[in-house]
């Protein structure tokens, strides 16, 4: 079997980009993109094969594939990574999102080949968060994405987008300022003997961060972090960025790039500072279900598709987070599948706007109309990802949302059951915005004559929208599978969590 | 002595040796063509800046008046290299003027002046130094000599400086009276909590201050860097403003250690006004000179940042951001060089479109833009890391805290440029320019020092070695 060097999920993606940039003319640029693209999926596919049976062969080191190099010594800055379960998963879906992107953005016209570079250093910057072990790495990757995510909504979006992609860039930016100070804040609170600090996520784990310390980095950090991640009240750049970036931005600005808030989250300012975490959880739980019941509320009040997936957007990432702050296995878990599944759920919906608008040139609910006649393939990609968003069983969000519900009634607390019903009761209003959408675009009366000469999507569409739908119905029917390759790490962590508070 | 002599003063000797040269080449007239001419001259600073790098030797000369150490000799490197880039850049702008020897020798004096500087032991010859490295500087802004605008700079300029100088001895003389020497290494232990002491210290610090433009001293940069042409602009932005910031790691680690506390609480408030201040006002420019100015105003109060932590690796810190800062500014100002060479354009709005026609030049201008705003993974991001890693070890999180900040607001501003190249339409943008070869070479090089930088540790670890010697 073949050796897993972590570098080459960096170095596949930098390369493509490097043709690309050397490329003729447009079609070599898109095929050179596309195969990197599969080039990529496969090497990702190979590294999760290879870790289940590494993990299956008794191996139970708890990142495997680890590698390390010195990079400023001074400062013991390393370059090191390593991957575990809930990595892996990431990894696929960013690999599958970057793969289907591409192929939706095939008909791009302005500048093809600073669009598909721009697309690859983007997820460069994901591979990399994903497979860092080392805080300052995992910040250099954090913010890899913030040039490219600019220039590619102000440049190949449409509305306001010079506003969008400002606010987007600058909130961002903000985001990362925040986490950026708490990093230093912990490097300095770490000792690895003779006044030594370290960036090393591990060895940081099995630290006793002093609490008083934590209870200033943990909010500074999961601030940070929640930004990316659209957490109330710092969502506010998600419906303008999602809604003036080109498709495929749009299906990796909600599908991965909101992911790496929620993995942080979880990775970085969870595991550990376990102690802040829980004296801080009732927060998390309060801020989690504003987030969920407001971008629910919100999205009723929307007109454009776009925006409707944005908004809702925000309410499904508020349930990684509260799944976060419920602090117990089940609810991770739930996060975590919560995280993959809304990944691809969201991709194929943006995804499936994106092929509406092409034809259409519109995105508002009240001017579309008979969709489903015309062009029925779409719509009914539009139609799956839009059941998935509201949770129909035998898709990937019933699962996750049901883990996370369940392990957030593991709680006997009054105060968190409260927020469990309230959660779960924005699955009512969910349910009438996504039928209200799909309903008033897909069915009644064709609103405009133009609309029956529409074809129906083409060879890329059908492939990129089949990807997505496969995944997910592959995590909603066999939700096991994703399931046991997350938890043994989701476990670890809550280990690391609990053991820490009980030492208290 | 003999030849360590020789080897240890090797810069100046090199230097001095140039200009000579260039004089001989005046007065003789004998290579007419401009073209030629300014070929050697970037060959001649090219050979020197690689001469800087081997057979370099560490002494003291002339009784503590003159040190040579590696940290030194690495500072004097990448003022040698900053004025390499400089020189190529200037290329296009000087290739029609008559006087353009005169412009190298007035440049390379003021090189060597800060050669003198950086080196200097003794405030004597710190003093020489520095007014060495400063009055040639108001004749080089006068350099358009057809723009009013221009005179202005240079008017400003020497005011400006001498006000600052003047502070300055005010200070060595109080420093004189109460020590009874100039030598660095006798005045330092003499050093007590006095109030002439302590008030002596605090005008040497304001006149350093002055010349590094920190607000609330920071009023003639923006109108100087406006008037001087792009090339003196970036020469003054990068190379002068460098060598003021090694000297002044000098004095404050070497012979105002003493009052680490107190220059602790300075440098807070200076760091603070600085970088808000500088960022607050290149939101508002429209002239693309005056906004790298201010821009330029608020990097340095992230260089005071690092160097308020006191330690090796704040030092180090900053000499690196300095490296760092020549490649990614020096290439803005190419692309401002080349603009205003060939169009006459200096403003943001000329920019806007500046893609349609100039790809090669608005990658530089963007990645160059990027690195000064310290995002990844251009190496402003890295050098920005280290200087803010190093100020947070004193454990000061408000003030560490208002810095990270206002690298948002600084994104903002940068942004605007970027948007303005990438993004805005315009009917009529800049046509295809065409840069000489040299100011291409100058570019392209920046490019490569702005990204590769960062991935280069080993300079990094070279300058953590010598600085913690």
């Amino acid at each position: 079997m073949l050796m897993i060097n972590l570098s080459i999920l960096l170095i596949i993606p930098l390369i493509t980009a490097v043709i690309v940039m050397v490329c003729q003319n447009a079609n070599q640029v898109k095929w050179t993109a596309l195969l990197g693209s599969v080039a990529q999926l496969g090497y990702s596919s190979a590294l999760m094969v290879h870790y289940i049976s590494d993990r299956a062969a008794g191996n139970t080191a708890q990142m495997l594939y680890e590698t390390r190099y010195s990079w400023f010594s001074k400062m013991n800055i390393e370059y090191y990574v390593g991957v575990d379960g809930i990595s892996v998963a990431m990894i696929m879906l960013t690999a599958v999102v970057v793969l289907t992107g591409i192929l939706i953005s095939w008909n791009v016209q302005k500048m093809v080949k600073e669009f598909f570079f721009l697309i690859l250093l983007l997820s460069v910057g994901a591979y990399g968060f994903f497979i860092s072990l080392d805080l300052f790495t995992l910040f250099f990757f954090l913010e890899v994405a913030v040039i490219p995510k600019f220039l590619l909504i102000g440049v190949w979006g449409s509305g306001k987008k010079e506003y969008s992609a400002m606010k987007l860039a600058l909130m961002l930016m903000g985001g990362s300022a925040f986490v950026l100070i708490g990093l230093l804040a912990l490097y300095f609170n770490t000792d690895t003997g003779g006044g030594a600090h370290t960036f090393d996520l591990l060895k940081i784990a099995h630290m006793q961060i002093p609490i008083a310390a934590q209870r200033f980095i943990f909010p500074l950090m999961f601030m940070g972090f929640g930004v990316f991640t659209a957490l109330f009240p710092f969502h506010t750049w998600a419906p303008d960025g999602h809604s003036s970036a080109p498709t495929a931005a749009s299906m990796f600005l909600a599908g991965i790039s909101m992911k790496l808030g929620g993995y942080g989250c979880l990775r970085v300012a969870t595991y550990l500072m376990p102690e802040a975490a829980h004296e801080y959880s009732w927060i998390i739980i309060l801020v989690s279900t504003i987030a969920i019941i407001y971008g629910a509320f919100a999205t009723l009040m929307q007109t454009d598709l776009k925006y409707i997936n944005a908004y809702s957007s925000v309410s499904h990432c508020g349930f990684v987070i509260f799944g976060i702050g419920m602090l117990n296995q089940t609810a991770i878990n739930g996060a975590v599948m919560q995280m993959v599944s809304h990944g691809l759920m969201t991709a194929l919906f943006f995804g499936a706007i994106g092929m509406i608008y092409e034809r259409t040139h519109t995105r508002q609910v009240a001017q579309l109309g008979g969709l489903l006649k015309t062009i029925p393939f779409i719509m009914t990609v539009f139609v799956i990802a839009g059941l998935c968003s509201l949770g129909l069983p035998g898709l990937s969000g019933f699962v996750a949302e049901m883990s996370v519900f369940m392990g957030a009634w593991q709680n006997p607390e009054t105060y968190n059951r409260t927020a469990t019903v309230l959660a779960c009761a924005s699955i009512v209003v969910t349910a009438v915005y996504i039928l209200r959408a799909v309903g008033s675009t897909g069915m009644g009366p064709i609103k405009n004559a133009d609309y029956l000469n529409f074809r129906d999507a083409a060879w890329n569409e059908k492939l990129a929208s089949a990807t997505l739908i496969i995944c997910i119905l592959a995590i909603g029917i066999a939700p096991f599978w994703l399931n046991n390759l997350v938890s043994p790490d989701t476990q670890l962590i809550m280990t690391n969590v609990t053991r820490t508070v009980i030492l208290k | 002595m003999g030849m360590d002599f020789l080897l240890i003063m090797k810069s100046e000797m090199s230097l001095t040796l140039i200009i000579f040269f260039l004089l001989f080449l005046k007065i003789a007239e004998l290579i007419k063509d401009n073209k030629t001419l300014l070929h050697v001259a970037n060959f001649l600073l090219l050979g020197h800046f690689i001469l800087g790098l081997f057979f370099n030797k560490e002494g003291v000369l002339f009784n503590g008046m003159y040190f040579s150490t590696s940290v030194l000799i690495a500072e004097k490197s990448i003022l040698h290299l900053g004025a390499f880039l400089i020189s190529l850049q200037a290329f296009d702008w000087l290739k029609h003027n008559k006087h353009l020897l005169e412009f190298y020798i007035l440049m390379l004096s003021t090189l060597l002046g800060m050669d003198f500087m950086i080196s200097s032991g003794n405030f004597l010859m710190f003093y020489l130094g520095l007014e060495l490295s400063s009055i040639p500087l108001a004749a080089l802004c006068n350099y358009d000599l057809n723009k009013r605008k221009s005179s202005e700079s240079a008017v400003k300029m020497i005011l400006s400086s001498a006000f600052a100088s003047a502070i300055l001895l005010f200070g060595i003389s109080f420093l004189y009276g109460v020590t009874g020497t100039l030598n660095f290494a006798e005045m330092a232990p003499l050093l007590g909590s006095s109030k002439l002491q302590i008030l002596a210290f605090i005008f040497v610090f304001t006149g350093f201050a002055f010349k590094l433009s920190a607000v609330p001293f920071h009023l003639w940069t923006a109108d100087v860097y406006e008037g001087a042409p792009a090339p003196v602009t970036a020469y003054l932005s990068v190379i002068s403003k460098g060598s003021i910031v090694f000297i002044f790691i000098t004095a404050m680690f070497q012979l105002f250690k003493t009052y680490e506390g107190l220059w602790y609480n300075m440098f807070y408030l200076i760091i603070l006004l600085t970088i808000t201040v500088g960022n607050l006002f290149a939101i508002r420019q429209s002239n693309i000179k005056r906004f790298l100015a201010f821009s330029s105003i608020a990097q340095v109060g992230y260089i005071l940042l690092g160097l308020s932590s006191g330690t090796s690796v704040g030092a180090s810190s900053a000499i690196f951001f300095l490296v760092v800062y020549t490649f990614s500014n020096l290439g803005a100002f190419g692309v401002v060089s080349l603009v205003s060479a060939h169009a006459g354009r200096e403003d943001i709005d000329d920019f806007k479109g500046f893609y349609a026609n100039n790809k090669f030049a608005s990658w530089v201008m963007a990645i160059c833009l990027f690195s000064l705003a310290g995002i990844p993974p251009t190496a402003g991001f890295f050098g920005k890391m280290f200087l803010v890693t190093a100020g947070a070890a004193k454990g000061n999180y408000a003030l560490i805290s208002i810095a990270v900040m206002n690298m948002v607001i600084s994104l903002y501003y940068y942004l605007r440029v970027v948007k303005a190249i990438f993004i805005d339409e315009n009917e009529k943008p800049l046509p295809a320019l065409t840069g000489s070869l040299s100011l291409k070479i100058s570019l392209v090089i920046c490019i490569v020092g702005a990204i590769s930088m960062g991935f280069a540790s080993g300079l990094f670890d070279y300058l953590n070695t010598i600085t913690g010697k």
